[in-house]
C-alpha cells in the first residue's frame, strides 16, 4: 500500500477507533491461501467499497469477517473487540449482516418467511413496512416462493431482510451483479438512504461506475492484500491508476 | 358379505393392519426424512432406536411401574437424548465426508445396539401389557376395531400431522428448511445451526423411539422388532423421495394399505409388493414420488 494511504488509514485509526478494522487477515480455503495479511478501516458511518479484479479476495474478505471461511487469521475488532475467532453466529449477534453475492434466497421459504428468517440481533433494525416502504415491489409478492421472483427483486429481498435484524454493519457482496440499469440505479438509492440513516456498509463491486455514486472510499484489493485505498474526492484525478489495478 | 370374492370381514381386517403398519411406517419414514434433510447422513440406527423407544417403555413398565401414557412421553425424550450424544460425539465428524460414512457408522450402531439387547433379553420378546383404558373394541357393523389399534392410527395421524405443521409453518420450521438449503447462511444470520442439527437428530431419533413405544402392545418387545421394519422402511422413503416430509407421510400410509390388500388378493406377494413398487418407481422416477433431483 502506498504511503499516503498507510497514513490514511492509521490517521482513521487515530481519529477515534473505527467501527471495523481488519489487520493482518489471512483466509485459507483448504491447501489455497486467499488472503495474505488484509489491513483496513471502516468508520461509523461510512460506505466503503473493496475494488479489484476477479479473484483477488474481495468476497473472500467479506466472508472472513462473518466467520464463513474455514480458516483465518489476523484480527477483526468489530466495535473495539476481537471478532476472528467467533463462530459465524456468533459475529452476526454482534451486529455484523451479510448479503451474499449469490443472493442466498431460499427456494424452500416464500418471500415473507425469508425476509423475518434472520433474526433480530439489536434494538434499531428497520421495521417490516420501512422495508417495503424501500422496496414496494416485494410487498405485492409477499406469499410467492422466494426464488420465483425477478433477478431484481431476489436482490432486494436479500438486502431487505438483513436490515431488520438491527445489525449496523452490512456486508454487501457484488449487489448490482447482473441487473438491470433501472434496478441498480434503486440500489444505489437505497444505499444512499441507508447511509443517511446511519448504516456502515462494506461493498464489494465490480462496477467502480456504481460504487463512485454510493461510496466515501475505496480499497484495492489484489492479490490478496490492499494495494490502495482511494477517497471517492480524489477518484477522477486516479482514474488512471485505477483502470491499470482493475485492468478495464 | 363378499367383495370380488373376498368375505368383507378378511377384508377390513387386512386394511386394518395395513393401517397400523402404515402408521409405523409412516412416523419412521418421517424422521428418517428430517434427519436426512438437515444432517445429509442415512440413519441406519433409526431401527435400533425404535427398539430402544419399545424397550424403554418395557422397562418403565416393569421396573419403575411407569404406565403407557408417561412411557409416550419419556421414552422419546430418553431415546432422543442417547441420540443427542450419538451426534455430538460421531456423526458430526462426518458431514464434510461423503453419504456412505454416515450409513456405515450409523449401520454399525445399530448392529451393536441390537446386538447388546440380544445379548441381556435373548431374541424372544417381552410382552407389554395394554393399558386397560385400551381393552375391548368397537363395533362397527362390518368390523371389529380393536380400541388400541383405533388409537394407534389417530395418535401416529396427530404426530405426523404436528411434524408437518412445526416444519412448514412455524419459525423453527423455517429455520429448519433454510438450514436444509443453505446452513452457512442461515449461520452467518446468527442462528446456532450446529446445535439446530444436534436437536434435530434427537427429535428424529424421539420420533423412532415414540414409535416403538406405541408398537409395544402391539407386537412383542425384541431386539429385532426395528431390524424388520427398518428394511422396509427404507424401502418406503425410497418410494417416497428422500426428504420430503409430506412424501413420507403419505406413502407411509399408502403402501402400509397396498401391502394389506395384497395380503387379501394375492397373499404370496405380500411381502415383497413394496420392494417391486420400488423398483418401479425408480426406474420412471428416481428421485422418488416427492423427491426433488439434486
Amino acid at each position: 500500500m502506498p504511503e499516503a494511504a498507510v497514513a490514511e488509514t492509521a490517521a482513521t485509526a487515530a481519529a477515534g477507533a473505527p467501527l471495523l478494522s481488519v489487520r493482518g487477515l489471512n483466509a485459507w480455503y483448504g491447501e489455497s491461501h486467499i488472503l495474505h495479511g488484509v489491513d483496513f478501516d471502516v468508520a461509523a458511518g461510512e460506505v466503503v467499497t473493496l475494488l479489484g479484479r476477479n479473484g483477488a479476495g474481495k468476497t473472500t474478505t467479506l466472508r472472513s469477517i462473518m466467520g464463513m471461511v474455514p480458516r483465518r487469521e489476523g484480527s477483526i475488532l468489530f466495535e473495539g473487540e476481537e471478532t476472528v475467532r467467533l463462530a459465524s453466529n456468533r459475529i452476526a449477534r454482534r451486529g455484523i449482516a451479510y448479503c451474499p453475492e449469490e443472493r442466498g434466497i431460499f427456494a424452500s421459504l416464500d418471500v415473507d418467511e425469508n425476509l423475518l428468517l434472520p433474526p433480530v440481533v439489536r434494538e434499531g433494525g428497520l421495521t417490516v413496512s420501512q422495508i417495503f416502504e424501500l422496496f414496494p415491489n416485494l410487498q405485492e409478492r409477499r406469499r410467492s416462493q422466494g426464488t420465483k421472483l425477478s433477478g431484481g427483486e431476489q436482490q432486494m429481498l436479500a438486502i431487505g431482510r438483513i436490515l431488520r435484524t438491527g445489525a449496523r454493519l452490512l456486508l454487501l457482496d457484488e449487489p448490482t451483479e447482473g441487473l438491470a440499469p433501472v434496478i441498480v440505479q434503486q440500489i444505489g438509492r437505497t444505499i444512499a438512504k441507508l447511509k443517511v440513516q446511519g448504516f456502515t456498509i462494506l461493498l464489494v463491486e465490480q462496477n467502480f461506475r456504481f460504487a463512485a455514486t454510493v461510496a466515501d472510499r475505496h480499497y484495492v484489493i489484489e492479490h490478496g492484500r490492499v494495494a490502495d485505498m482511494i477517497r471517492n474526492a480524489d477518484l477522477d484525478a486516479n482514474m488512471d491508476k485505477l483502470h491499470d489495478y482493475l485492468g478495464v | 358379505m363378499d367383495v370380488l370374492g373376498i368375505p368383507t370381514q378378511a377384508l377390513f381386517g387386512q386394511l386394518l393392519i395395513g393401517l397400523i403398519n402404515g402408521a409405523f411406517y409412516a412416523m419412521m419414514s418421517l424422521g428418517l426424512a428430517v434427519i436426512f434433510g438437515l444432517l445429509n447422513i442415512i440413519n441406519f440406527t433409526h431401527g435400533a432406536q425404535y427398539m430402544m423407544g419399545a424397550f424403554c417403555a418395557w422397562f418403565l413398565l416393569e421396573r419403575a411401574g411407569i404406565g403407557y401414557w408417561w412411557s409416550l412421553l419419556l421414552a422419546p425424550v430418553i431415546v432422543g437424548a442417547t441420540g443427542v450424544v450419538i451426534e455430538r460425539t460421531m456423526l458430526s465428524r462426518l458431514y464434510q465426508l461423503d453419504h456412505l460414512y454416515g450409513l456405515l457408522l450409523t449401520f454399525g450402531l445399530a448392529l451393536i445396539i441390537q446386538g447388546v439387547f440380544t445379548n441381556y433379553y435373548g431374541s424372544s420378546g417381552q410382552p407389554y401389557r395394554l393399558p386397560e383404558e385400551f381393552a375391548g373394541a368397537f363395533n362397527l357393523g362390518f368390523m371389529f376395531l380393536p380400541k388400541y389399534r383405533a388409537w394407534v392410527i389417530v395418535a401416529s395421524l396427530l404426530v405426523c400431522f404436528g411434524t408437518w405443521f412445526v416444519i412448514e409453518r412455524t419459525k423453527l420450521g423455517s429455520y429448519l428448511r433454510a438450514a436444509t438449503e443453505n446452513p452457512a447462511l442461515v449461520q452467518a444470520f446468527g442462528v446456532n445451526v450446529p446445535r439446530m442439527i444436534t436437536l434435530t437428530y434427537g427429535a428424529g431419533v424421539g420420533l423412532a423411539a415414540l414409535a416403538g413405544v406405541m408398537a409395544a402392545p402391539i407386537y412383542s418387545v425384541n431386539p429385532q422388532m426395528g431390524a424388520n421394519l427398518i428394511i422396509v422402511v427404507f424401502a418406503v422413503v425410497v418410494i417416497g423421495g428422500m426428504g420430503s416430509i409430506l412424501g413420507a407421510i403419505l406413502t407411509g400410509f399408502g403402501l402400509g394399505v397396498v401391502e394389506g390388500l395384497t395380503k387379501v388378493f394375492y397373499p404370496e406377494a405380500s411381502n415383497t409388493v413394496i420392494f417391486v413398487i420400488m423398483v418401479l418407481v425408480l426406474l420412471v422416477k428416481p428421485a422418488g414420488l416427492f423427491g426433488k433431483e439434486r
